[in-house]
């Protein structure tokens, strides 16, 4: 990848001189494995969570600098995945709610887009914090997301994700089984085109898991309901596309991540 | 594993073939595709169009009875039944169809009278529907109980609030255009407006005001003024509420009585029931355009990864044309193999556009880019292909596998999907194969082509001698090569010496970076900066002409096709006229009078008398007639032409008029259909009630027939019809009405006549103006000689302009270069200070020029009687009286001694040379053999001298008739010789000191007297100097005033260029002087001998007189001091390497405090300058030395006869690179900044890179201009050609500019070409040298 070894030699020669402007926006991946390359001898302090690491033998200035583009960088990526998980909420709740498959009370439906207001930050926030995630596994695991790293692989995605929601709005199932094994095979389909990594099937799992108990919570303590619930409170499919949905943002995430957002998000 | 393989191969090689196919046959290939597409594509013509289109059902009207609102029932009782048929429809649409038409005709009728009567029966019409009751035993039942009641209409249909009824009935017709009241249609002058004022002016779908009223589509009606068959229709269209079939029927069958259609086959026999979708909201349409964004971004991120194609965007066209087109095939084959598709097509086209994808496109283009790009376009297609035919096959083995699965879910709606993916991608994978792949082909031929145009490679130019070319010149043969340069003293035995052959084999050129390649004169296209290449495009393309007629050809086109009179008009009464349904259809049928029309049985039960609530005059008149009498009726109604009645009708074939006949076919059936679907939606949504998922039932029309006569037409016309409209036909006025719109408008017509008249003296009279006015403005603002500005290119003729493939010819350059003439002979040795100019030519005359105004300032030796400042003179004049040019230079005794003391010896000199300018000597040996022999030209210049008595010719005359024989015989023996090897053997020991060592050779033998010419004996020198006599300058250098001259007989000269005196000499060495160098007052001089002697030029005076002159040296010299001419100046050896080389010295440098020599003995030396010490020895060529180049920053070039660069750092002695560059000698090498550039025997200057040494481009150059280059600036380049110098953009080797010296058809070519420093360059064209400026090429390039 020329790109990577790009940066490598940059974030080497980072002692000479700054990075430059756009390549300091190299991903908190890409820099956290860019010092784990030259800092063999050096144990490099790792910084989890939603700061980068620092590549640790460059000098502090460059270090600072680079801390800040890296930090800077976060929050564009961050600010792109919310919108994306903004976007597709609104547009995914509006499909669901054009087919009664959620209901809300009635005195949320007079706000925007007749769906609750709260539904696209949460989205938008959980999506956040996906998108980061997956390149922040990524750089932990040690093995950089490399399989079909382009913006077209990635629109793909989330076209399929979004024909996920839409098969399982609008398809007539013969019954709620039928779908959901469906809608898993789908999902699983989607992992396996556009992913096909153990960390994005593991967090996407993970994420699936909770974002379903998450959901079980808030219909059992009322705050909106499915009209038919045939998984305890909820749709058995919710699941799969919650599973799909990390696999998409996760995949919009490391793409972000990968260099600079050639353009904000085109949705 | 080995079936894989097998598999594997064989994919390999069909996808190899298929690729060969491909771009073998592109064209047959992409039509084939397109049939195939277009093919498959066909049966989705029947398909509705995907949206919200109306559904519709029939069923019959017998026994119709509302389904019930009950769904389970219903559809357990008919399971084709659509489960939107359920409940009451919305309203039933009764449709009472009208035809009329007047008859018999008269052919003195208007066109308003085909419409004008028919409609004014539409008031009565409607109010015979409107108070039609139907009695029975329930009691009187009438429209007002079954019709759909409307309230009001919309509010923001303020417009329409006259036009369409409110609180009431739902009952549209045209009289609603007039409020229902006759009296307003009577009133009104012109209908057609009336019915269009509501006609929306752009172009829509959806139902306008027209086609709701009428209930028909617009032009079906019939009310227009070009309506030939006469027949109008419309209908009055009746929303019910309750479907009450006794109403109906009554309702039908009175008005069948009222008026009867007898040749009425209208089927009515089914209620067609339609069903309208619901409307898309916003809130449906977000998901949607969500997708469809998204599958732009897909399509855009896909397509942005196309790269090095010729056109990205026709590629990236290309593939998503694959995509679609597959997508549109695959639709078109499940339709022909009958699967409808059920799922809404705008819903599932992305995601199969997604699931088919576009990688394909993109692994195939990237793939066959990837190829190498010196094989065929063809191979390299094929290649591609297969590179990828496995991982291509794989993928889709596995997209259909995937979708199978799919498949396999066992949901209808993914199975359709899948279904229609799996043959999308098959569809998908030949397009990619056959379309995508072809047009890759083209792209990639086309960047061929590209390339090939901008730089013709080597070949190409060799072989470029087109016939159609439009280079003046012929082209030379290649066998004519001229000689290489530095061989002009080349004599034969001196073949041996040096037996270095130039190996010049047949082309076997590898390929090379690029080689721009100099056209013959035709291509030679200056790079013009982008306004004017714009509108070169345009005036060469034509463009606004075209755009212009183009334009004018579309406008007449809408002219004719839209005017009143025009095509349109003409078509419609064409097909008219041959319809079969036209005038001669069927004979009129004579209606009985009595005879009931063929009806209902029960007409007689249910119709009663219509029931007289509201009763205006017409409806008494028509309630009274009978039944069956409704021809009496009619007419009774029109109340004139009684005895025109049925009689007439009778016998109507005998009528002037034609009669006309209402037919109803199968096309009035159910012509509600042809109006647009948003019809009725429309229609109700202007009383607020939706039709979104409900549906409405058309019951079938009511056909009514209606027949006026004449009578009737012409009393209903409105007074200003009668003058506004001619009558349709041309008849003569049989009627007295008739006969007065004739009047009006024959005047109309004159007035017409009178019109066009004054339109057209106007347009002459303004055109003439605009003329004149023209002309006024060209002769004030263009001066009178325009187009007399360069008069040297004005005599040119056209033909010789350098044009392009279009006969555009670029401008004429403002670069007029200075002709400097004067020498008699070829000059030689050229040298400039930037002030001054110095050439020296064969003869040894030196001339100095001023090298800005082009004056010769002096010459040596100087003239005595006559300075000769112009210096131009004829060569024919000589050339003709060269018969007694030997003759008698009896006159030419006076001063001998001061010939001997000044006189540079007369013989021309076979040779001379000059250090820094060795590698561009050419010496032009075959244009040398073209233009002249030389010892008849030698002759010439005798004659010459002796005729024109000049002092000069005087003064050498004694001379040249001494050694006329001998020199004679010499120089034509040698310039035989010359000529001779040039022809035969032009390669062997063409190079500079080996020819130099030969000529020396030649000239020791001379001296030594075994010259072969038998007039030897005679040539004895002159008195003094004998030696002198014998010498020729071999090298000159000029700083300040003073010329240093390097004979080749060891003396080295001092000479004052202003006054032409002697001021200083040397004849310490005895070796001939190869090179000299002049830097300050420091002289070095390289010999034959390979010795190299360092002078020191003193001046005895004081060094006040050294003054600067402070014109800026280019290089090396700060300044260069101007010897003042009154000082003495003795110019002493100081130091002699006497073996500097064991070869003689062929190059001599000095920059930066180094003297660099370069000698034939393949090794270079660094000598420091000031103490003469060698610092270097520098050997890694295996060639002799022939070009040095070396500047301020201590970087020396090389360039041996092997062909050879080497780049050398002078600080440390080591080689920093070496290329080999050229095939046979580099002939000439100089540096930029950044490049190295050098030229070679092979005619090609190659451009290098300087830090890395990788070749940049090459330049091929004509034939025996190769050597000569200059460089400008940093980035301007500067080449020789036939005739012409060259400017080049050093930076992307872009011609930027051609100068033309002189006229074409004398074209030499420039074999040196010194750079000056105030952006002028000197070329040396034979005799001639060309001074030329070039500010405006420099601008040019900023």
């Amino acid at each position: 990848m020329p790109r990577l070894e790009n940066c490598t030699w940059s974030c080497s020669c980072a002692a000479r001189g700054r990075h430059k402007a756009q390549l300091g926006d190299t991903t908190a991946g890409l820099a956290a494995k860019v010092g784990d390359m030259q800092s063999s001898s050096v144990s490099s302090p790792v910084l989890v969570g939603h700061t980068a690491r620092r590549p640790s033998t460059s000098s502090a200035s460059s270090t600072a600098s680079s801390t800040l583009n890296l930090s800077q960088h976060l929050v564009q990526r961050s600010l792109v995945l919310f919108l994306v998980g903004v976007f597709m909420a609104l547009v995914l709740n509006l499909l669901q709610i054009q087919r009664n498959v959620t209901l809300f009370p009635d005195e949320v439906i007079s706000t925007l887009f007749s769906s609750a207001w709260w539904v696209p930050p949460c989205c938008g926030t959980a999506a956040a914090v996906v998108g980061l995630l997956y390149p922040c596994i990524d750089s932990h695991l040690g093995e950089p997301h490399k399989f079909k790293r382009e913006w077209a692989s990635v629109m793909r995605c989330i076209a399929v994700f979004v024909g996920i929601n839409h098969a399982s709005a609008k398809l007539d199932f013969a019954n709620n089984v039928q779908l959901s094994l469906t809608l898993a095979a789908l999902s699983l389909g989607l992992w396996w085109t556009f992913d096909r990594s153990r960390s994005g099937l593991g967090l996407g799992i993970t994420i699936a898991f909770v974002a379903t108990l998450i959901t079980q919570f808030l219909v059992y303590n009322g705050v909106y309901q499915y009209t038919s619930p045939d998984f305890l409170y909820i749709r058995s499919w919710l699941p799969c596309i919650f599973f799909s949905g990390g696999v998409t943002v996760g995949n919009i995430g490391r793409q972000l991540a990968m260099g600079i957002p050639e353009k904000p998000h085109n949705d | 594993m080995t079936l894989t393989e097998k598999l594997r191969e064989r994919i390999s090689r069909a996808f190899y073939s298929h690729g060969l196919l491909c771009a073998s046959y592109p064209i047959p290939i992409i039509l084939f595709t397109g049939l195939c597409i277009l093919a498959c594509c066909y049966p989705l013509l029947k398909l509705p169009l995907p949206g919200t289109g109306p559904v519709e059902y029939s069923t019959p009207v017998k026994d119709y009875s509302p389904p019930s609102p009950d769904t389970g029932v219903q559809q357990g009782e008919l399971s084709e039944r659509p489960d939107w048929y359920v409940g009451a429809p919305v309203a039933y649409i009764q449709q009472i169809l009208v035809k009329a038409t007047v008859s018999p005709w008269q052919k003195n009728f208007l066109a308003v009278d085909v419409f004008r009567s028919p409609l004014s029966r539409v008031f009565q019409l409607v109010e015979e529907i409107r108070n039609h009751a139907l009695r029975d035993s329930s009691g009187v039942k009438s429209l007002e109980e079954v019709c759909l009641q409307v309230t009001d209409l919309l509010p923001g249909l303020k417009k329409l609030r006259d036009l369409l009824p409110e609180h009431g009935c739902l009952l549209l017709s045209p009289g609603n255009f007039w409020q229902n009241d006759r009296e307003r249609f009577n009133a009104d002058p012109d209908i057609i407006k009336t019915i269009h004022q509501h006609e929306p002016k752009t172009l829509q779908t959806s139902a306008t005001l027209k086609d709701l009223l009428f209930g028909l589509p617009g032009k079906y009606s019939g009310v227009n003024l070009y309506n030939r068959r006469r027949v109008v229709s419309y209908s009055v269209t009746l929303a019910l509420r309750r479907h009450d079939a006794r109403f109906l029927s009554s309702l039908r069958s009175r008005l069948g009585l009222l008026h009867p259609s007898p040749n009425c086959t209208l089927r009515e026999e089914s209620i067609v029931h339609v069903h309208f979708k619901e409307e898309i909201g916003i809130a449906e349409l977000i998901p949607l355009v969500t997708t469809y964004i998204i599958l732009f971004a897909y399509i855009y991120f896909s397509t942005r990864k196309i790269d090095m194609v010729k056109s990205k965007w026709g590629l990236a066209l290309a593939a998503v044309v694959t995509v679609l087109s597959s997508l549109l095939m695959s639709v078109g084959l499940c339709t022909l193999f009958g699967l409808t598709p059920t799922l809404n097509g705008g819903e599932i086209f992305p995601y199969l556009v997604v699931v088919i994808g576009l990688e394909n496109v993109l692994v195939l283009t990237k793939s066959v880019v990837s190829t190498p790009v010196d094989l065929e376009v063809k191979l390299r297609i094929a290649q591609g292909l297969s590179n990828e035919s496995w991982s291509i096959m794989k993928n889709m083995a596995t997209e259909l596998g995937i979708i199978l699965i799919g498949y396999f879910t066992l949901v209808p709606a993914i199975q359709e999907f899948c279904l229609f993916a799996v043959v999308g991608l098959v569809s998908d994978f030949f397009l990619q194969m056959f379309f995508f792949t072809t047009v890759l082909s083209i792209d990639i031929r086309r960047m061929e082509l590209a390339d090939l145009t901008r730089r013709l490679p080597a070949e190409t130019c060799l072989a470029a001698a087109k016939p159609g070319s439009r280079c003046p010149r012929p082209e030379r043969p290649p066998a004519l090569r001229p000689a290489p340069p530095h061989s002009v003293p080349l004599q034969p035995h001196s073949v041996p010496l040096q037996p270095h052959t130039l190996p010049l084999q047949p082309h076997t050129v590898p390929l090379q970076p690029h080689t721009i390649t100099l056209q013959p004169c035709s291509f030679r296209n200056l790079r013009l900066p982008k306004r004017l290449r714009l509108i070169y495009f345009f005036a060469r393309t034509r463009l606004a002409q075209r755009l212009i007629m183009a334009g004018t050809v579309i406008w007449i086109g809408i002219l004719v096709y839209t005017d009143p009179a025009g095509l349109r008009t003409y078509l419609t009464s064409q097909v008219t006229e041959q319809s079969p349904l036209g005038e001669a259809g069927l004979p009129p049928m004579p209606v009985p009078g009595g005879v009931l029309p063929a009806g209902d049985p029960k007409i007689d039960l249910s119709v009663f008398p219509s029931d007289p609530i509201q009763l205006s005059e017409n409806q008494s008149q028509q309630r009274e007639q009978k039944p069956g009498l409704e021809a009496l009726s009619r007419l009774q109604s029109a109340q004139h032409a009684w005895a025109q009645g049925p009689e007439g009708k009778g016998n109507a074939q005998n009528e002037p008029g034609t009669e006309a006949e209402v037919t109803w076919g199968a096309e009035d059936e159910e012509i509600w259909r042809k109006l647009s679907f948003r019809h009725w939606p429309s229609l109700f949504s202007y009383y607020n009630i939706t039709l979104a998922k409900r549906y409405i039932s058309i019951l079938p029309a009511i056909p009514v027939t209606l027949y006026l006569n004449p009578q009737e037409a012409l009393e209903l016309r409105h007074p200003q019809e009668a003058n506004r409209y001619q009558p349709l036909g041309a008849g003569s006025g049989r009627l007295d009405a008739a006969a007065q719109p004739q009047q009006p408008s024959a005047r109309l017509q004159g007035h017409q006549d009178v019109t066009l008249y004054k339109v057209a003296a106007l347009g002459l009279a303004s055109g003439i103006l605009l003329v004149l006015l023209l002309f006024c403005l060209y002769r004030v603002f263009c001066p009178r000689n325009y187009g007399q500005h360069g008069l040297s290119h004005s005599r040119r003729k056209r033909g010789d302009l350098p044009c392009d493939d279009y006969g555009y010819s670029p401008p004429e350059t403002e670069i007029v270069p200075l002709v400097l003439r004067g020498h008699l002979m070829d000059i030689e040795c050229l040298a400039s200070d930037g002030m001054l100019l110095v050439s020296c030519c064969l003869v040894g005359q030196i001339r100095v020029w001023d090298a800005q105004t082009g004056d010769c300032l002096t010459v040596i030796p100087k003239p005595r009687l006559r300075r000769d400042s112009g210096g131009i003179f004829d060569y024919q004049e000589g050339w003709e009286q060269s018969p007694d040019g030997r003759a008698g230079p009896e006159d030419a005794l006076e001063s001998a001694a001061q010939l001997q003391r000044l006189l540079s010896p007369p013989q021309p000199p076979l040779f001379c040379d000059q250090p820094d300018l060795t590698a561009l000597i050419d010496t032009n040996f075959s244009e040398r053999v073209k233009v002249a022999e030389p010892e008849p030209r030698l002759r010439a210049v005798g004659g010459r001298h002796k005729d024109a008595g000049y002092d000069f010719s005087s003064l050498v005359g004694k001379v040249y008739e001494e050694h006329g024989g001998s020199h004679g015989g010499s120089h034509g023996g040698s310039h035989g010789g010359l000529g001779y090897g040039g022809s035969t053997a032009p390669h062997a020991a063409p190079f500079g000191s080996s020819s130099r060592a030969t000529a020396e050779d030649g000239g020791r033998r001379r001296s030594l007297g075994d010259e072969p010419a038998p007039a030897l004996d005679k040539s004895s020198p002159g008195p003094a100097w004998g030696g002198d006599m014998e010498s020729s300058v071999w090298s000159l250098d000029l700083q300040g005033n003073l010329i240093v001259a390097g004979r080749s007989n060891g003396r080295l000269e001092v000479w004052d260029a202003i006054e032409g005196t002697l001021r200083s000499s040397n004849d310490e060495g005895q070796s001939g002087i190869t090179a000299l160098v002049f830097l300050s007052n420091r002289i070095v001089a390289a010999r034959l001998n390979g010795s190299l002697d360092f002078f020191s030029l003193e001046t005895h005076t004081s060094l006040s007189h050294l003054q600067f002159r402070g014109a800026p040296s280019r290089s090396s010299v700060p300044s260069s001091p101007v010897f003042s001419s009154s000082g003495l100046i003795s110019c002493q050896l100081t130091h002699t390497v006497a073996c500097a080389h064991h070869k003689p010295i062929t190059a001599l440098k000095a920059a930066a405090g180094r003297l660099v020599t370069g000698s034939q003995d393949h090794t270079l030396r660094v000598f420091r300058l000031e103490d003469s010490c060698c610092l270097f020895t520098l050997q890694g060529h295996s060639g002799a030395i022939t070009a040095v180049y070396m500047d301020q920053t201590m970087v020396l070039a090389s360039g041996g006869q092997d062909g050879a660069i080497c780049l050398w750092d002078v600080l440390t002695g080591s080689k920093v690179s070496h290329m080999y560059a050229h095939r046979g000698d580099v002939t000439s090498l100089t540096c930029t900044t950044s490049c190295v550039i050098s030229s070679g025997l092979d005619d090609v200057i190659s451009i290098w890179d300087r830090s890395s040494g990788i070749k940049l481009y090459s330049i091929q150059q004509e034939m025996g201009c190769g050597s000569s280059l200059g460089v400008i600036s940093d980035n301007l380049l500067v080449t020789g050609g036939q005739g012409c110098v060259s400017f080049w953009d050093i930076g992307y080797g872009d011609l930027l500019q051609t100068v033309y010296l002189g006229k074409s058809n004398e074209a030499q070519p420039a074999r040196q070409i010194l750079v000056l420093e105030n952006a002028a360059i000197v070329c040396n064209f034979g005799s001639e040298l060309s001074l030329v400026y070039v500010p405006s090429v420099l601008e040019k390039l900023d």
